[in-house]
């Protein structure tokens, strides 16, 4: 067998394809949340409790409705982010005027609601979703195997990021976006709508945690508490990373997950802080973050 | 916080020189009617709701000291509260240390931690600082999980309550009881000076305006991490009185959960107000014990509680008794 730092190869593959998953994950959701903050100059703290609530739409229209993973790959987003959408239009309007701070601990209220609900209902231990059968089983690399679902899930956020990415720095749509985060007075006595861009771009950003979380779905189970556990290594990444760009915190969201994996193999004790040790690393060397233009 | 504490009550004493007539004798008389229900609530309530009570209080009152009086929000004092129990649990259990000075450790346990990740987190401002002690927080979370001397999942089990400077037997319920209240009102008059003090003043300046306290000349970043540093032993002095008062020290305590509860007590009770806390404690504590009972999950309640204050009642329930017709005749409102 071969073996690379006392290693041996296949374990190694094995823990860097789980820690491109992860980062996969981080990559969306830390993506979101810097758009929606681009805007709306909030941390939207329900953005974990969104993801798990991707997943349970998607739980819930199999059980109930028998809908399956394609459909629920696209209908479960939508149906999060209008959600979103009303959230934004009925509360977090009112609290733009505020410090930001508040629109937090609102969104933190929000997440502590949703996931209680949840739990109450479904109690806090994990329901199965069926990886959808086009992508089941797996196939030999030749050094190591690949679950496809799990290569499918790389590769489609990746698309999915970029798409974001393209959306916003090379469309109109994304110039109005990027011209009212710098400033929305003026863009809007240009004539554009900005309350509806900002409830466009709250949704927007609420679907792609939903997204991940139906993508989630088939590899983690569809748990209450999937998106706390989450949330807080995103809020790392993302201070690692820095708000400021789009795709800093992509490839933060990568990186750090990748570093996840890599830690897994060689120091399993320090698996699940690595990411908050670089992030302290970072702070000490570049408090604004490897991205980040923040004063 | 900036924005909002011109529109709201900040301090009680700021307002002295603008006390209407007969204010002074009203409030002390407000003061003393406090203290004789604090002596003798354990006779008609049950003394180990109450400790909880104080124990919480006297946590959110120290985390108030940031986000009331600095305008910092930090979202991992959890840390400093449950580490604090951890170390004064071991060092009672373990070391044999008398309560008075296994207390101590937690404080000097909490304000070294404190010093680690407040200098971390003041390296960023406004939302960023409450992700990265969110951040450290659940970092420390992972360490208590998995560090020898917590004993992970169970935590540390049937600590000793000692004799208090070898002389009264903690084991009794009311010397239990009066070691809490006197050690709650100690740290709320340290409070209370530390904030009021010159140093709390320059806090009060950056809270307003980061920028003009620089200009001023202040080392901000070094007044940030004092009252970092002090909120946190503060913390550790609640956090390690809890450990002595149920006996135990668990994961529970570092959770993000707590570090959430301690913040909802601020907020319901009045940020930036001397005992806004103290009433919010109460409220989320007796609100728990209560949902306790029916079975119906406290975090629906808590989310929904959340909701509701920062929508309509940002000023909490101090801050808007201090506004109210009869705060203003006491002098309590200092918006003039």
């Amino acid at each position: 067998m071969t073996m690379i730092f006392g290693v041996p190869l296949q374990a190694l593959l094995g823990q860097l394809l789980i820690g491109l998953i992860n980062g996969s994950f981080y990559a969306l959701l830390s993506l979101g949340l810097a758009i929606i903050f681009g805007l709306l100059r909030m941390i939207n703290f329900a953005h974990g409790a969104q993801y798990m609530l991707g997943a349970f739409t998607a739980y819930l229209l199999l059980t109930f409705a028998g809908i399956g993973y394609w459909p629920a790959l696209i209908l479960a987003p939508v149906i999060v982010g209008l959600l979103g959408t009303v959230v934004e239009r009925l509360f977090l309007r009112r609290l733009y005027a505020l410090d930001p701070l508040y629109g937090l601990l609102f969104t933190f209220g929000l997440a502590l609601t949703l996931e209680g609900t949840f739990r109450y209902i479904y109690g806090a231990s994990g329901q199965p979703y069926a990886t959808p059968a086009a992508l089941a089983g797996g196939t030999n690399l030749g050094f190591m195997f690949l679950p496809i679902y799990r290569g499918w899930v790389v590769v489609v956020s990746l698309v999915v990021c970029l798409a974001t990415w393209f959306l916003i720095e090379r469309t109109k749509l994304g110039a109005y976006l990027r011209a009212a985060t710098e400033n929305a007075t003026l863009v809007q006595a240009f004539g554009v709508n900005v309350p509806v861009l900002l409830t466009f771009t709250y949704g927007l950003g609420v679907a792609l945690a939903a997204f991940a979380g139906v993508l989630a779905a088939p590899v983690y189970q569809v748990s209450p508490l999937m998106g706390s556990n989450i949330i807080i290594v995103v809020f790392a990444v993302v201070v690692v990373g820095g708000m400021g760009s789009i795709m800093g915190s992509i490839i933060t969201g990568y990186m750090l997950g990748i570093a996840e994996g890599l830690t897994k193999v060689f120091y399993p004790e320090a698996s699940n802080i690595v990411v908050f040790v670089i992030m302290a690393i970072v702070l000490l060397i570049r408090p604004a973050g490897l991205f980040g233009r923040e004063a | 916080m900036a924005r909002t504490h011109s529109t709201a009550p900040a301090s009680i004493a700021a307002a002295d020189s603008v006390v209407p007539a007969g204010a002074s004798g009203l409030r002390l008389g407000l003061a003393l009617l406090a203290l004789a229900l604090l002596l003798a609530a354990p006779f008609f309530v049950y003394p180990i709701f109450l400790m909880k009570v104080l124990c919480f209080a006297l946590f959110a009152c120290a985390f108030n000291v940031l986000l009331g009086y600095t305008g910092l929000l930090s979202f991992g004092h959890a840390a400093f509260f449950g580490g604090a129990a951890y170390f004064t649990a071991h060092a009672v259990k373990e070391w044999g240390f008398p309560p008075e000075l296994g207390i101590l450790t937690g404080v000097i346990g909490a304000a070294a931690l404190g010093f680690v990740m407040g200098a971390l987190a003041i390296r960023r401002q406004g939302i960023y600082f409450a992700m990265i002690t969110l951040a450290l927080s659940q970092m420390f979370f992972f360490f208590c999980l998995q560090a020898k001397f917590t004993q992970g999942e169970d935590g540390i089990q049937s600590v000793p309550r000692g004799h208090l400077l070898g002389m009264i037997d903690l084991n009794q319920p009311l010397a239990m009881y009066y070691t809490v209240a006197g050690t709650f009102l100690i740290g709320l008059f340290l409070i209370w000076r530390f904030v009021h003090s010159p140093f709390g003043m320059i806090l009060k300046s950056i809270r307003e305006n980061e920028a003009r306290a620089t200009s001023l000349g202040y080392s901000v970043q070094r007044y940030k991490l004092g009252a970092f540093v002090f909120s946190a032993a503060m913390a550790g002095l609640a956090g390690g009185l809890k450990a002595l008062v149920f006996q135990f020290a668990t994961l529970t305590d570092v959770g993000w959960q707590m570090s959430g509860e301690v913040i909802l007590m601020t907020l319901l009770g009045g940020i930036g107000t001397m005992f806004g806390p103290v009433v919010g404690a109460g409220f989320i504590v007796g609100l728990g014990n209560y949902l306790a009972t029916t079975g119906f999950p406290v975090t629906i309640i808590t989310g929904v509680v959340f909701m509701v204050c920062v929508l309509l009642f940002r000023r909490g329930i101090i801050g808007e008794f201090n506004a109210s017709r009869l705060g203003r005749r006491l002098g309590l409102d200092h918006r003039h």
